[in-house]
């Protein structure tokens, strides 16, 4: 099982990001927001500058590529838990 | 006879700003206080039970208790950062897009091809691939979208 975190920040913003805090998993830079676009989770102006930018939002997708648990999020203040996204993991493993 | 400070009305004043300070450096940080930030409203509450306990007292005892001027002053203030508060959590931080066409349990995840920190593509479809047939059962990956550092 892989972490990939994606979001608008370019590859200088994420290798900081990664050196500051200590972050081993991979970060992915959308800086054009297609694949944001693409997962329909561009929250338009909401960013710095009102810059578009993803909302939160966390899918477990197992090897086949299929979407086996998704969390969208209904405010910017609440995130999925460790312990919900590693049930949904146990879930895919049993 | 010198009238007394009116205590409560400032302690109740300075509580309800701490309850807007510890949210923001504090509850923020722990799921159970921030989803709900039921802590923060008790705070607010009993900031705001002072103050109006303060003002109660201004006004009933005036020979006693200063505070008729600042009491109601702070009083509103007070509520309207409760208000500030309750608008940023309830409603602000609530205004994200619907996403009805996110992919959902069941779909195929779109395929992509990202730079990663070190500018490498990284892409889906070969992730899942190289995962599968491996020795670990739970092959697969969660993929975190986030708002971004700043």
């Amino acid at each position: 099982m892989r972490l990939i975190a994606i979001s608008v920040d370019p590859p200088e913003i994420n290798r900081e990001l990664c050196r500051k805090q200590g972050y081993t998993f991979t970060f992915l830079s959308d800086i054009n927001s297609e694949v944001i676009r693409r997962y329909d989770l561009l929250h338009e102006g909401a960013g710095p500058d009102s810059r578009d930018i993803s909302r939160p939002a966390e899918f477990l997708i197992d090897a086949t590529g299929t979407v086996r648990w998704v969390n969208l999020t209904k405010s910017i203040a609440v995130r999925a838990r460790p312990d919900e996204i590693l049930k949904a993991v146990d879930a895919l493993g049993g | 006879m010198k009238r007394r400070w009116n205590l409560s009305v400032w302690a109740g004043f300075l509580i309800v700003l701490s309850a807007l300070v510890t949210y923001v450096t504090v509850f923020i940080r722990f799921p159970a206080t921030r989803d709900f930030p039921w802590a923060s409203l008790l705070i607010f509450g009993a900031g705001l039970f002072l103050i109006a306990r303060g003002v109660g007292r201004a006004y009933r005892q005036p020979q006693l208790y200063r505070g008729k001027i600042a009491g109601p002053i702070l009083l509103v203030l007070g509520v309207g950062l409760l208000g500030f508060f309750c608008f940023n959590i309830f409603y602000f931080l609530r205004q994200v897009p619907p996403s009805a066409g996110a992919p959902k349990v069941g779909q195929q995840a779109p395929d992509f091809t990202l730079p990663d920190k070190d500018g490498n593509p990284v892409t889906l479809s070969k992730l899942l691939d190289a995962g599968a047939g491996g020795a670990d059962r739970l092959n697969g990956v969660v993929l975190v979208f986030y708002r971004g550092y700043w």
